[in-house]
């Protein structure tokens, strides 16, 4: 029987290679295009439009976004098996957001799945929990941001309310079979013990998640904005000194969790 | 097995030592040279082997001798630190033409005093018409010379210098001791029967064997009486009892067979010491020393005679020592080999004979010493399988981490059979070691001449374009104009006949100087210690090891590559441009002016030509060279063109991106290179075998190299070992990794060498040296020889060129080896800080 799913098609920006702070291993990302949330932080701004749109990096112009299919795909982080049996390793599914693309990530996923690659996801956590459900039977490790436990601070910083996240990570936390939470550390909006601490212990109620990972806000991503002909809203912000994430640090680890600083 | 992993602390004595050892810099003395030629006037007539032995033994018995402050191991060849010594035996002339620059030149500058320089002097009055380079010469033949002097090929190392290049026989003078092997060569002296047609040369071989090793053991008791002597007069008890134990260690070893592991570690010493002073070979490789210096640490271990920190001291000492050595190379080859370096390569893991794991606590007190002495010898590595021990691999990773460029990475998955291939047996090619940069070899049996020549694989191809004449001569073969070329495989059938020339001319040159070194420099001492030159009757230099072989590395594989590839896909695929377009383009180097500083180069090299033929220089002359060198007189129309030419290129598929057509490409194009090499023959009865690894050779030797149809423009570096070329491997380790392991590594089983770059954020933490190692290892499963790795960021090597002050002591991995980056020439640091960071946050 022909494999039809090898045909279905999806949109992507980039497919990197040798990744080895998103998820167990060395690991391919797939950074699918489209995402529901706005975040002021974003180090991939060109992530966020499900369009095909135009950047300009170091004075040139090029396409972000391209349409390929599961086969393209797939053949392409097969080339790094060798280092994924070495490592545990595999490809990660990030973004955007791969809820957006809920028929690409179906058939990458379970085609994957099926060749006994170990998948992983990054996601925001804001989709229709079916889509979840749909999709978990073929990941083996979620990885969940938790930005915010406070609904409005949240809204104001990514664009959307937490609550539809909030009742995600319930079903994930229930359902997956590895799940971690994330929290991007950003200064003015998550940065103190008592917002961290309220994440802490959010994740530490989900029962079945034991480890919490502080991502320190970096730069790195900020010229892409110019590119883009957007504003940084972020330029101000100073990267979180080391001390500052020891301090965070322990209070995910005085909640009880294996806590861990960057991916 | 269990291994003692606990980190040893670092002795106070350790940084002691190493800074004495950078105190000042380091100097040329001439008392060897003195020393030899006194020797060599009183032994005129005799048989070489003979003068051999006397000279080496007339050295020892009245070089100067010292015992530095705090050392435990001694024996040093000169008497200021990190100085050396001058071998008149292989050429002269180069020193004596720089006796003004040598202190000041950008790579590897020497101290050399006013009264050096008029002793030297006269020494080389003696030498005139008796040196292996004059030798060479006359065997070379005229076609070979001028392919040499067009710089399609440099075999300058071994032209100039001793060949060293040899891992001897440690274990037997560490158990038997010379008296062993001297009781060796008497009773084989006993055997030879005087009817037989090489009696003459057997006997005079074994005498010199004797007398070298008699000399040897004499040169020891001469630092134990020194010891003796300062401890007489120590005032501090501690030193005073460390010197009369010097003092007891060197009256009993290297004669007799080491008792101890602080016994083993000074017999081990002299051997090291002396066999770079008998010649000026470099790569003189201690090899596996985790596994011949074991069973002594065992031992006493065993019996609670050392402790560990005791043992790592000594073994810290033995590294700092190797650093004490040193070696004054001609301007161009300092170049080549920039780093002070002399890739005593030494080795730890890996299989035993038997096919097991041979891994043991010396093999990560080794990780230690290195960590703890962090200086670029010896050239440290490590042997990986299929059955490596996973804490001794991340041992390793944290090394590389710290980013020494140490340690290099070796798969004996890859290379047993590839010695196989070359006619090792099993048990040989699995107790293989590495010579050098990148070589392997089985200790103690071979003879592997392994860095024979530099094959720059670009010259040919130049040669295709210009009918095979380079400067107005007609010095390779004239192949047909490309502009009568219908096809791709015309054009590189061209190649390949270019390139099979050249490989012949190769040969000839190196044929000539081994038969060179032979005649004039047979080595008795170094003989003495590699079999089976004792049971033949004849030196290494003559073909007594079991194992001979002719190791000439080509380089420049990724812009051959590359290369060909565009033209294939350019002009015969597409059809978008003319070979004869191609050749304009190279000829205006793509409409680029040339860079200044190399312009400034170029004009000197002219003018100093044209002064030699008689021409008056004057200012207006310099500078009309200057013009016409560094002005580019394309038209706007012509250099628009080239642009388009250039951004065509660009956007073609590259070596280096795991893209299967040109990575097979890449594939057949090695094979030109190192298929027909095999068929040639050496004359100690061994074949020729390639290897693909640079060096540093590929930055000064890239000045001599036009613009290439890669892109790459005239007089940069080409493309270092088998890496992809700077900047064009743009998607990370794995990929890069993949191209190079669809190479045949197999074939070029005298050493690949592949060079990577990480940012030091690759390695943080337990999942980042995990990954490192999931990538050697995952490389290695690809059948890849070799890896290598610096780990800096671009703003240290940057603060570093601006500060050199700073960073005196910072380590670079360059091309096979260690090297302090601020003694590196300016061109070499700016190819390092260019190459790709293989970055991931």
């Amino acid at each position: 029987m022909e494999n039809s799913r090898l045909s279905v098609q999806g949109r992507i920006f980039n497919i990197q290679r040798y990744s080895i702070h998103d998820g167990p291993g060395i690991r391919t990302i797939v950074f699918l295009k489209g995402c529901p949330l706005r975040c002021r932080w974003c180090c991939n701004p060109e992530s966020q439009k499900y369009d095909t749109e135009t950047m300009v990096t170091a004075g040139k112009t090029e396409t972000v976004g391209r349409d390929v299919t599961v086969e393209d795909v797939i053949s392409e982080v097969e080339k790094d098996r060798v280092y994924y049996l070495r490592s545990g390793g595999g490809m990660t599914l990030s973004g955007g957001e791969f809820t957006v693309q809920p028929e690409f990530s179906l058939a990458l996923l379970s085609e994957a799945h099926d060749r006994a690659l170990n998948t992983a996801v990054e996601t925001c956590g804001f989709a229709a929990s079916e889509v979840f459900e749909k999709l978990l039977p073929y990941i083996d490790t979620v990885m969940l941001d938790i930005k915010h436990t406070d609904s409005e601070k949240h809204r104001l910083y990514t664009g959307r309310d937490n609550t539809v996240i909030k009742e995600n990570a319930v079903l994930l936390a229930k359902k997956a079979r590895k799940l971690i939470i994330r929290t991007p550390v950003i200064p003015t909006f998550n940065d103190t013990r008592e917002e961290i601490g309220k994440i802490a212990e959010f994740t530490a109620s989900l029962g079945t998640v034991s480890e919490l990972h502080l991502l320190p806000y970096h730069r790195i991503g900020s010229d892409k904005y110019a590119g883009l002909g957007r504003e940084y809203m972020m330029k101000d912000i100073k990267v979180p000194e080391k001390e500052k994430m020891e301090e965070l640090l322990s209070v995910v680890n005085a909640a009880g969790l294996k806590g861990q600083i960057g991916g | 097995m269990k291994f003692y992993t606990e980190k040893i602390a670092k002795s106070d004595r350790i940084p002691k030592l190493v800074s004495a050892l950078f105190e000042k810099m380091p100097q040329i003395e001439a008392d060897r040279a003195v020393l030899l030629t006194e020797s060599y006037k009183s032994t005129e007539g005799e048989p070489i082997i003979t003068r051999r032995a006397k000279a080496f033994e007339h050295i020892l018995r009245n070089i100067p001798i010292t015992i530095r402050d705090n050392e435990l191991v001694v024996g040093s060849a000169t008497k200021a630190p990190r100085s050396c010594q001058v071998f008149p035996e292989y050429s002269y002339e180069w020193l004596e033409a720089e006796f003004d620059t040598v202190a000041t030149r950008s790579a590897d500058p020497f101290y050399i005093s006013e009264e050096t320089k008029s002793v030297l002097h006269e020494v080389y009055k003696y030498w005139k018409g008796k040196t292996t380079r004059e030798l060479a010469d006359a065997y070379m033949s005229a076609e070979a010379k001028t392919a040499f002097e067009h710089s399609v090929f440099t075999p300058g190392n071994y032209y100039f210098n001793g060949v060293g290049h040899v891992t001897v026989d440690y274990p037997k003078v560490l158990s038997a001791g010379y008296s062993g092997i001297i009781s060796e060569a008497e009773e084989r002296l006993d055997k030879l029967s005087q009817g037989d047609p090489d009696y003459g040369e057997q006997y005079h071989f074994l005498t010199a064997v004797i007398i070298s090793c008699k000399a040897a053991v004499h040169y020891a008791k001469r630092y134990s009486v020194l010891a003796a002597e300062m401890a007489e007069k120590e005032s501090d008890a501690k030193r005073k009892q460390e010197l009369v134990e010097i003092s007891r260690i060197c009256a009993k070893v290297p004669e007799n067979g080491a008792g101890s592991f602080y016994e083993a570690c000074q017999s081990f010493w002299f051997v090291q010491m002396l066999l770079q002073t008998e010649s000026s070979g470099h790569s003189i490789s201690p090899g596996r020393f985790d596994q011949y210096m074991y069973p002594y640490l065992k031992k006493d271990l065993d019996a609670g005679k050392i402790t560990y920190e005791k043992a790592q001291e000594l073994i810290d000492c033995i590294w700092v020592k190797l650093n004490d050595l040193n070696k004054c190379r001609d301007a161009e080859s300092a170049e080549g080999f920039a780093g002070y370096s002399l890739f005593q390569n030494l080795i730890a893991g890996g299989q035993n004979k038997f096919g097991r794991d041979a891994t043991n606590d010396l093999s990560f007190m080794c990780i230690t010493a290195t960590e703890h002495v962090f200086l670029p010898q010896p050239s440290f590595s490590v042997r990986v399988w299929n059955g490596s021990p996973h804490e001794f691999l991340i041992r390793a990773a944290e090394l590389t981490a710290t980013g020494i460029g140490l340690p290099a990475y070796y798969n004996d998955e890859v290379i047993i059979p590839a010695l196989q291939n070359r006619g090792l047996t099993l048990e040989d090619a699995r107790d293989y070691n590495i010579i050098g940069c990148v070589e392997p070899q089985k200790a103690a049996k071979t003879d592997g001449w392994h860095d024979a020549a530099f094959f720059n694989m670009l010259r040919p191809l130049e040669m295709v374009f210009s009918e095979g004449v380079d400067k107005g001569e007609l010095i390779g073969r004239k192949t047909k104009p490309v502009s009568e070329m219908k096809t791709f495989d015309e054009f590189l059938s061209a190649y390949k006949e270019q390139m099979n020339y050249f490989i012949g001319l190769l040969v000839n040159a190196d044929n000539a100087i081994d038969r060179a070194h032979g005649e004039r420099c047979p080595l008795p001492f170094q003989s003495s210690m590699v079999d089976d030159c004792i049971a033949r009757g004849k030196s290494v230099q003559q073909g007594g090891a079991v194992y001979n072989f002719t190791g000439p590395q080509g380089f420049g594989i990724a812009n051959i590559a590359d290369g060909l590839y565009a033209i294939k896909k350019l002009v015969f695929d597409e059809k978008k441009y003319t070979l004869q377009y191609f050749k304009k383009a190279l000829e205006d180097n793509f409409g680029k002016p040339t860079d200044q500083k190399m312009a400034e180069k170029l004009t000197g090299k002219v003018v100093k030509a044209l002064a030699e033929n008689g021409r008056e220089i004057s200012e207006e002359l310099i500078r009309c060279v200057y013009d016409e060198i560094k002005t580019n007189k394309c038209s706007e129309s012509e250099r628009a063109g080239y642009e388009k030419l250039l951004a065509d290129i660009e956007s073609l598929d590259k070596y280096g991106n795991d893209v299967d057509e040109v990575d097979t490409f890449a594939r057949e194009m090695a094979y030109i290179y190192t298929k027909p090499l095999e068929n040639y023959r050496n004359p100690r009865g061994g074949i020729f075998q390639a290897g693909l690894y640079p060096v540093s050779a590929n930055v000064p030797l890239g000045e001599h190299t036009g613009a290439t149809p890669d892109g790459r423009l005239a007089f940069t570096p080409i493309a270092d070992g088998v890496s992809p070329a700077a900047g064009r491997d743009k998607k990370g380790p794995t990929a890069a990794a993949n191209s190079v392991s669809a190479l045949d590594h197999f074939i070029a089983s005298n050493g690949t060498l592949f060079n990577m770059k990480f940012h030091p954020s690759a390695l943080s933490g337990r999942s980042g040296l995990e990954s490192f190692v999931a990538l050697v290892r995952g490389y290695f499963d690809r059948k890849g020889s070799h890896m290598q790795f610096n780990v800096v960021s671009r703003e240290t090597l940057r603060d570093a060129q601006k500060h050199p002050e700073k960073y005196r002591s910072l380590v670079v991995r360059v091309a096979g080896y260690s090297a302090l980056f601020t003694t590196l020439s300016k061109g070499l640091q700016e190819d390092i800080i260019n190459r790709t960071e293989q970055q991931s946050f």
